[in-house]
């Protein structure tokens, strides 16, 4: 039996703000809705930035790439604070149980020895490439147009330090909390050779002014070739004959990346679809930095993949492609 | 079983290693590109910095730990807030005057969190220092939850009464508003240092609690469920905002005697700003709470004459010294609510919120709260004002004010020790004459001419015709320019300000609660019913 509860009724005098209702018509919003349409100032800027005289402190034009309205790159998860943090506490949670399960089995310091030294070659100074992830990222968040594009950016800057944290966690389950494959890792990513053609184009990324470009270029192309070379092909290989134990913990990984990838496909797609100028600029910025960056993984896939480096390759460059291509680009 | 060489049980951390190892070494020295093509931001401003190892995280929280506190705040904050609006909440506060403050808390303060989010994104990727870029990263997330949940708080207040709809657009255009959305936008589009030293410092380990203290127990007086919970919910983030600004100051001072300089100008302007930012909360505590929690000038002898007075004693070994302008805001403080009361009662048709006068009962709490200055000045002035009301010729200003060139409050406020004389100082700059509100403000035009010139003013554009819709045809027959420069402002003009008495938010009030829509006038329609307490609250203020 339901009974029924009564409350009292007021008719509102509206449904919803007016900036919502002008987009949306008078009906409630959405929490995503209302914490993200609008909210960027868009008129009357008092000053002229010191650190870049020539633009408004928010102002289209920081990219090449033109929008009649900057809002029609809504997040897909339509995330807001609340939500963001609430889904990614529940994820850590989850993520909380495998890092206990592996610690106290040590299953990963009971890898062999050349197993371990692997992981330290070639996942640990993924910390690094995610710590570039997070300046990159903040270059979108601290430059972009409306608050549809630079919320979203802030909450993957963050994520960015999660996962650098979560790799650095491998490396602390591999050298046993001393640290040591932390520090090994970081000469790595500074000095060998199998990893400095990466290290350039993240740099280069760091003096990429436009903020729509080094969005191509570090969170679509560069995190599409780089998590499935090395959580799906280079983790693959090492589990052929090690068990699951560093998949386990490469998962998370993955599963941000898909979920991630949901907001990336996106803002692409409406960006690219918006105009011919938007669509050619886009394609350009990705077969650049695509054919730069696949150049730049060679040697640290030679290195851990051996003969199947090549393959291994082609099939994320291919799998690139295709989602390239449903996003509108021509590549 | 552990493979050979690795039997050793893994070590114990403690949460400082734990950090320290996740965190510092993320960082490197590039190669490739150079540093000052990298950082592009960080030289310009003469700020030296020698070492950013030295800088000390003072949260040493790591991302993890982040998501799962700020995931269980914001889960308990979002229960109540549903619970808020499925209950009306919104008619339990004291009466719809409190709802006028709202509107300036949605109107003025919530874009400023999103500006916040902004300024902290461009130092999160500008410093090259790990440890405080990621200080800075988890603020700048932090000011997008605060817009974030005043927005969704809000939004309830904004269904039911007027003057909350158009937040971001009046924020943009709305004349009074230029006050807070100036102050911001002078922060962001200053440099990386001065930007932390202004807000990190400044405003929030400075003044922020006289901001925090009046609106929350403002909130909690008055029964604004909501309101109160959020504030309570961002009070944790504003004691680490605090700590990052209370670190900055001696990181920047400890890294070379040649910022002391830079920093003591930055401190002198910024607590200026701010001052006259946050002096608006002296007109919402004195005037706006049908509940009030205590005066401005108490709240400024506790939270800056004491607390600021123990901070720049503890400077005092930098070479720091307190903020130039601080005599003036403690001359000041038992005047400064009044006058603004009334410039913006003078002016009620131009705003967006309602205006009253304060009734016996406000005024006798005045006269006890400010023996010195209130029945001297501004009683008189306050009864004269109701003997217009009760003849039929209401007092009111038909022009827009002259604004500040610097703080973009109308030229409001009288000489600190000497409340009948209207403080007026002026510049002359490149054959022009720029009109500022006292010496604080005039110190910062002088001292950067060329940034403040740049200022959108918004009385002087709406005299130079810059303030109308498109669809406006000054030439047509019957042009009234107040009223288009209003809709220009996304004000509705009557519905949104206007008399407090008579306005949709009274009549509504009293219509859907029964209760009185101002406690110290009793009811102003037939839809209050005549109880217990109301009345007699009523019976003795009428």
């Amino acid at each position: 039996m339901t009974v029924e509860i009564r409350t009292k009724s007021v008719k509102p005098l509206t449904n919803s703000f007016g900036h919502l209702q002008r987009r949306f018509g008078d009906k409630p919003a959405t929490r995503y809705q209302e914490a993200t349409y609008d909210i960027q100032s868009s008129a009357n800027f008092h000053y002229k930035p010191l650190w870049d005289p020539e633009r408004e402190m928010f102002d289209v034009r920081r990219t090449a790439i033109t929008m009649k309205d900057w809002y029609a790159l809504k997040d897909p998860r339509q995330f807001y604070y609340g939500n963001y943090t609430t889904t990614r506490a529940k994820q850590q949670d989850a993520l909380d149980r495998t890092l206990d399960f592996v610690e106290k089995r040590d299953l990963l310091r009971a890898m062999p020895a050349d197993t371990r030294a692997l992981i330290e070659h070639a996942i640990v100074p993924l910390r690094h490439y995610e710590w570039g992830a997070n300046t990159n990222s903040a270059h979108v968040a601290a430059y972009a147009y409306g608050t549809a594009v630079t919320s979203p950016a802030m909450m993957n800057t963050m994520d960015r330090l999660g996962m650098a944290q979560h790799i650095s966690r491998i490396g602390l389950l591999i050298d046993g909390n001393s640290g040591e494959s932390l520090l090994a890792s970081k000469t790595t990513w500074t000095d060998h050779a199998d990893w400095q053609p990466l290290r350039r184009e993240v740099e280069r990324m760091f003096v990429t002014r436009d903020w729509f470009e080094v969005f191509i270029a570090q969170i679509l192309v560069a995190d599409a070739l780089v998590y499935p070379l090395f959580f799906q092909h280079l983790d693959s290989a090492i589990a052929a004959g090690n068990g699951s134990a560093l998949s386990s913990l490469t998962d998370y990984l993955m599963r941000w990346y898909e979920e991630t990838g949901k907001w990336v496909d996106a803002v692409i797609k409406t960006a690219a679809a918006e105009n011919p100028e938007n669509k050619a600029l886009l394609s350009g910025w990705t077969v650049t930095w695509r054919d730069r960056l696949v150049t730049a993984l060679a040697p640290i896939a030679q290195s851990t993949l051996g003969n199947q480096s090549e393959d291994a390759l082609a099939a994320v460059v291919a799998a690139f492609n295709t989602r390239a291509a449903k996003l509108g680009l021509s590549v | 079983m552990a493979a050979e060489g690795n039997a050793k049980p893994a070590k114990k951390l403690s949460l400082k290693e734990n950090y320290a190892l996740l965190t510092r070494g993320l960082g490197w020295e590039p190669s490739y590109e150079k540093q000052e093509e990298i950082f592009r931001n960080i030289s310009f401003e003469g700020i030296k910095i020698h070492d950013w190892e030295k800088w000390e995280d003072p949260f040493r929280l790591t991302m993890d730990a982040y998501w799962k506190y700020q995931g269980e705040k914001e889960r308990k904050l979002y229960a109540i807030v549903d619970a808020f609006q499925q209950n009306n909440g919104q008619f339990n506060v004291t009466d719809a005057r409190y709802v006028q403050a709202l509107k300036i808390f949605i109107n003025g303060i919530t874009e400023l969190e999103y500006d916040s989010h902004r300024g902290f994104s461009m130092l999160a990727r500008e410093f090259p220092g790990v440890g405080p870029r990621i200080a800075a990263q988890m603020q700048s997330l932090d000011e997008l939850r605060h817009a974030t949940t005043q927005i969704h708080t809000i939004s309830q207040y904004a269904k039911y009464f007027t003057g909350m709809n158009e937040f971001p657009y009046q924020f943009d255009r709305a004349w009074y508003l230029s006050i807070p959305k100036s102050f911001f936008e002078d922060a962001v589009t200053s440099g990386p240092f001065e930007f932390i030293v202004a807000i990190s410092f400044a405003f929030e380990y400075v003044l922020t609690n006289l901001a925090f203290m009046p609106w929350m127990s403002g909130a909690a007086f008055n029964g604004d469920m909501a309101t109160v919970s959020f504030g309570f919910s961002a009070q944790s983030d504003e004691a680490r905002h605090m700590t990052l600004g209370i670190e900055v100051i001696k990181f920047l001072l400890e890294q070379d005697p040649a910022n002391v300089p830079l920093v003591q100008k930055w401190i002198d302007k910024w607590f200026w700003r701010g001052y006259r930012l946050l002096s608006l909360l002296a007109t919402m505590m004195d005037y706006m709470l049908p509940k009030r929690v205590m005066a401005w000038n108490e709240a400024w002898e506790i939270y800056y004459e004491q607390n600021g007075g123990a901070l720049f004693a503890d400077l005092a070994r930098y070479g720091i010294k307190p903020p130039t302008r601080a005599p003036e805001t403690i001359a000041e403080k038992g005047l400064v609510a009044h006058q603004m009361w009334s410039v913006f009662y003078a002016n009620r048709d131009a705003v967006g919120f309602q205006m009253w006068l304060p009734s016996e009962e406000e005024m006798d709490w005045m006269s006890e709260k400010y023996p010195d200055t209130f029945d001297k000045y501004y009683r008189p002035r306050y009864e004269y004002w109701r003997e217009m009301e009760k003849a039929g010729t209401p007092f009111k200003n038909t022009t827009l004010p002259q604004l500040c060139q610097v703080c973009q409050w109308p030229c409001l406020f009288t000489e600190p020790n000497d409340p009948t004389t209207l403080s007026l100082r002026e510049t002359e700059y490149k054959g022009e004459t720029f009109h500022m509100c006292s010496d604080g403000c005039k110190d910062i035009f002088d001292d950067t001419p060329e940034k403040f010139v740049h200022a959108w003013l918004p009385v002087h554009q709406i005299y130079q015709g810059n303030c109308f819709l498109p669809d406006v045809d000054p030439t047509a027959p019957g042009f009234n320019p107040m009223y288009e420069a209003l809709r220009y402002m996304g004000i509705k003009p009557g519905v949104d300000g206007g008399d407090f008495k008579g306005s949709a938010d009274a009549t509504n009030w009293e219509k859907w609660t029964s209760r009185p829509a101002n406690i110290h006038e009793g009811a102003y329609t037939d839809a209050v019913r005549d109880t217990g307490n109301q009345s007699d609250v009523a019976r003795k203020a009428v």
